[in-house]
């Protein structure tokens, strides 16, 4: 039992994921200066801004709508990126092997901090925040049938195996699955969901700093605040590893832990480089792009699987 | 300087409000966040939202409608928060002091943490003047 909350609190749960997920999320921000030729932030940034707003700032309630709920809301993002990125480095670490079935469950622990999000913001009674709720759940509509479609079709390479801890043993017996043209594909797809789930640029419509004053976030100050922050920081490292995980074949022990961490940092290199090079979609675009275009693609991608290609 | 206060100052996130200015000192201000003189070097990112901010800045000569936006938003910034007055309109009043619609200089609205004077005030100022502030204590 204690080792199971020591899995969850430290290593390689929420803590690790906190640490590791802020350091990348510093490694995007000064990416993205150094791409508009500015200096960016000290290494600590992220830290800083986490705590000043758990011990500094006060939180203030909104006057109509639900508190409760409104307060509840951040934990649950937490606790579900938490848990997810449990199931996720679990095996990826191999520490243990996790159960038939687990990657079904990560799938649907992923959807959780959006859900919440969305739970908070409609819960704080703000019209803006309001609006960014409808552009996100439009937006999870959109990805959420191309992301299962990607598992899926990972699940049907790698032979029926629903557990992660198989997937990634297929591919280390074997080679990568990004190593074949139906993997470069569903990386590409793999690639734009992540974008999407983290809301970050061609797809942020539900925070859009410019026109909705961050939108779904709008309301939440102080600790409330540094909990969504702390929901970020762990999606940010979870979902690449995710990514490497089905696709690239995960981690080796020994040296190859150097590997497993530039994979990672190439992954939120593409992310950051897609961010800072493209606008700001419309929600009816982003719909567009995912139902039509990504879910061709993944669909190529699963006949081609067919083929043994 | 506690552990809480070092934080605090590292992270100053600012939003800006621009009264009845002469549209100067906002691009000023913007200016600041450009990649020439890049604000972010010391943590301090423009939000849209007064609650996430650490810092008001406040410009331009403020009127009657005005005093009650700004006790509005100050109303509703989760403390604490700093006050930087810019612009000798924000700081005097300026050339607007003897305006009709006058409703008297910031600090006589909310108390104010910082002052930075020029019409407008360079980038640089404005940076030295934040740099300050962080500092301050
Ligand atoms: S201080 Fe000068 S530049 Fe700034 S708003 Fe007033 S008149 Fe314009």
């Amino acid at each position: 039992m204690a080792v199971y909350l020591f899995y969850f609190l430290i290593f390689p749960g929420l803590l690790f994921m906190a640490v590791a997920g802020a350091l990348l999320s510093w490694y995007d921000r000064k990416i993205t200066a150094r791409v508009q030729f500015r200096k960016g932030p000290p290494l600590l940034q992220p830290f800083y801004d986490f705590f000043k707003l758990l011990l500094v700032k006060e939180t203030i309630l909104p006057k109509h709508g639900s508190r409760s709920v409104f307060l509840i809301a951040p934990l649950l993002g937490v606790f579900g990126a938490a848990m997810a990125g449990l199931f996720i480095l679990l095996p990826l670490f191999d520490i243990e092997t996790g159960f038939r079935g687990d990657i079904i469950v990560i799938f649907y622990l992923l959807t959780l901090p959006s859900f919440s999000y969305i739970i908070g913001s409609l819960a704080s009674g703000n019209p803006l925040a309001a609006v960014g709720a409808s552009r996100e759940m439009k937006l999870i509509i959109s990805y959420e049938l191309t992301f299962l479609l990607v598992v899926a079709a990972v699940i049907m390479k790698s032979g029926q195996q629903f557990d992660m801890n198989s997937i990634i043993e297929t591919q280390q017996t074997g080679r990568p699955f990004i190593g074949s043209i139906s993997g470069v594909l569903l990386f590409v797809a793999g690639v734009f969901c992540i974008q999407a789930k983290l809301a970050l640029v061609p797809f942020d419509m539900s925070e859009a700093e410019t026109e909705l004053a961050s939108g779904i976030y709008i309301e939440y100050s102080g600790p409330p605040y540094a909990m969504i922050k702390l929901a970020k920081y762990i999606m940010f490292f979870i979902l690449p590893a995710f990514l490497v995980a089905i696709l690239m074949n995960g981690m080796n022990p020994g040296v190859n832990i150097i590997w497993f961490i530039l994979k990672i940092l190439g992954v939120v290199l593409l992310l950051t480089l897609i961010r800072n090079t493209n606008p700001r979609l419309k929600i009816k675009q982003a719909s567009g792009f995912f139902l039509i275009w990504m879910n061709l693609l993944v669909v190529v991608a699963i006949v081609l699987i067919a083929f043994g290609l | 300087m506690g552990f809480k206060d070092y934080c605090f100052r590292k992270s100053l996130w600012v939003f800006h409000f621009g009264g009845a200015s002469c549209n100067n000192c906002d691009i000023e201000i913007l200016d600041c966040l450009t990649p020439r003189h890049d604000l972010e070097r010391f943590g301090i990112l423009l939000v849209g939202s007064i609650r996430h901010a650490d810092v008001l800045l406040v410009n331009g000569s403020i009127n009657r409608r005005d005093r009650d936006r700004l006790l509005e938003l100050y109303r509703q910034a989760p403390k604490p928060i700093l006050v930087v007055a810019i612009g000798a309109c924000g700081c005097t009043g300026g050339i607007f002091a003897e305006g009709n619609t006058f409703a008297g200089p910031v600090d006589k609205i909310i108390p104010v943490d910082a002052y930075i004077p020029g019409c407008p005030p360079k980038p640089e100022a404005i940076i030295s003047g934040i740099v300050k502030l962080a500092g301050k204590k």
